[in-house]
């Protein structure tokens, strides 16, 4: 159905087999980069025991990796790297600011908790 | 066509009505906006999580000694079935991106399969966490026990095999003394051997000194001697400290309680009904109750989010089998359910992270 007061933005998106082919490309590279980081994940977590004098720095690795895998996830499967900026940091942006405010307040506010004023 | 109205639509007027700033359909920016908000919902609940454990003073449990399992193979496996949990909502979330970029080039065929492969990892997902929660929930076949001293502690090690039942003053229901009760002929209430033992520990039903000298009354009066294997390598992790025992340190084995001492001290704990096997609301073996509530909260949450994904990749799936939107002239539903469920997956990427590994 085909009407001209709409615009389908989706028919945008349409790409020919050529193009289609170096997408399928990147996509099984972020599946293979997203299964290696994950390997690495457990392994760390398997043999890097915890309060051990390496914990702190594998801790940081891991929020790294969890990052970096979230990023891929977002910006390629979701397409969000493909969008218009201004789409993508209306979506990016308010979600950072509240989540780095909740746990600066959380997290600074909780040894308060049950302290004698 | 509507393909090329996009092209003439002067920007100037962009704000006007009728063209979106975005470039993006009014179903896409909404499905984005409902992420955004359902994100912070999960946001709040792992910064929850970790405000718990911040303020939480004593021991929390540590990922990879709670969670070591595998089906049919046992302990000793740490973090491998999470990861392999992960593997699978990874790979279906791959399937679902060719099902998209399929969906790009018109490809009906390509959508079909790329989008059952998509829908069959879901089931696998949701399947996998049912186990989980069930071993969760079940527990180890040690417990937890609590010492003589007040301390309270883990235990690893491999838990010897109970065989049977043999009976010494038989009960209502029991057969007579001098025979075996056997996975086989054991009475519906006690449902199986492991059962009847760790119910009979519970309630302090057990005598005895260690694995292969047990004495086990049944809840029809039967009084059995348990026919077990000696447990192999049983050491005691501290978790909390007592008048004797100090909490044994993550990073050093040694710091646990082994050999004759661990047997000793295990088997006059669950003698004396001091256990607790698997975990519900109000308690669990592996660590404080909040620990036990943020994973059937977290990790429920986001169960329920795969399950409704499945649901509606089902209902889209339908759709493209029926041919509606290739006479639509696009795939964006199956983009925008795509966008749903790649969404499952970044939140598992963090539950991952700060609920297992850290």
């Amino acid at each position: 159905m085909e009407r001209d007061d709409v615009i389908e933005y989706s028919l945008d998106t349409h790409h020919s087999e050529e193009e289609g082919k170096k997408i399928r490309k990147k996509i099984w590279f972020v599946t293979l980069l997203l299964t290696v980081v994950t390997a690495v994940e457990v392994l760390l977590g398997a043999f890097v025991k915890q309060g051990g004098s390496m914990w702190t720095t594998v801790k940081i690795i891991f929020i790294v990796l969890t990052l970096l895998k979230a990023g891929y996830i977002v910006l390629t499967f979701m397409h969000l790297g493909d969008e218009k900026k201004a789409l993508k940091w209306i979506i990016l942006l308010p979600y950072f600011i509240f989540i780095v405010y909740l746990m600066f307040i959380a997290f600074n506010e909780a040894t308060a908790v049950g302290a004698e004023m | 066509m509507s393909g090329h109205a996009s092209k003439e639509i002067d920007t100037t007027a962009s704000w006007g009505g009728k063209v979106s700033p975005f470039s993006v359909s009014y179903g896409k920016l909404m499905m984005w906006f409902f992420l955004v908000s359902d994100a912070l919902t999960f946001g709040g609940l792992l910064v929850a999580y970790g405000y718990t454990r911040y303020t939480f003073d004593g021991m929390w449990p540590i990922g990879e000694e709670t969670f070591e399992a595998l089906p049919f193979l046992g302990n000793g496996f740490p973090l491998v079935y999470v990861a392999l949990m992960t593997f699978i909502l990874i790979v279906s979330s791959v399937t679902m991106v060719l099902a998209v970029e399929a969906g790009h080039r018109m490809d009906k065929k390509g959508v079909i399969k790329w989008m059952l492969a998509t829908i069959i990892g879901g089931f696998f997902f949701v399947g996998s966490q049912a186990w989980e929660w069930s071993h969760f929930i079940h527990g180890t076949e040690f417990g937890r026990v609590q010492l003589s001293d007040g301390s309270s502690a883990i235990v690893k090690g491999e838990f010897g095999d109970i065989e049977s039942f043999e009976v010494i003053e038989a009960g209502a229901h029991s057969p007579a003394a001098g025979e075996l009760i056997t996975n086989e002929n054991i009475s519906e209430a006690d449902g199986d051997l492991m059962h009847a033992f760790h119910h009979a520990a519970e309630e302090g039903h057990l005598e005895g000194s260690n694995a292969t000298d047990l004495k086990i009354h049944l809840h029809d009066g039967t009084v059995a001697k348990v026919n077990r294997a000696a447990d192999k390598d049983l050491q005691l992790v501290i978790k909390e400290a007592g008048t004797k025992y100090a909490v044994s340190l993550p990073s050093d084995k040694e710091t646990r309680i082994h050999g004759e001492e661990a047997t000793e001290l295990y088997y006059e704990a669950i003698t004396a009904g001091k256990v607790i096997y698997g975990a519900n609301m109000e308690q669990n073996e592996y660590g404080p109750k909040q620990y036990g509530q943020f994973f059937f909260f977290i990790t429920g949450f986001h169960g329920f989010h795969v399950f409704s994904g499945v649901v509606i990749n089902i209902l889209i799936f339908i759709g493209v089998l029926r041919g509606i939107y290739h006479k639509r002239g696009h795939y964006e539903m199956v983009e925008k359910t795509g966008l749903y469920w790649h969404f499952v997956d970044l939140v598992w990427v963090f539950v991952f992270t700060f609920f297992y590994l850290i």
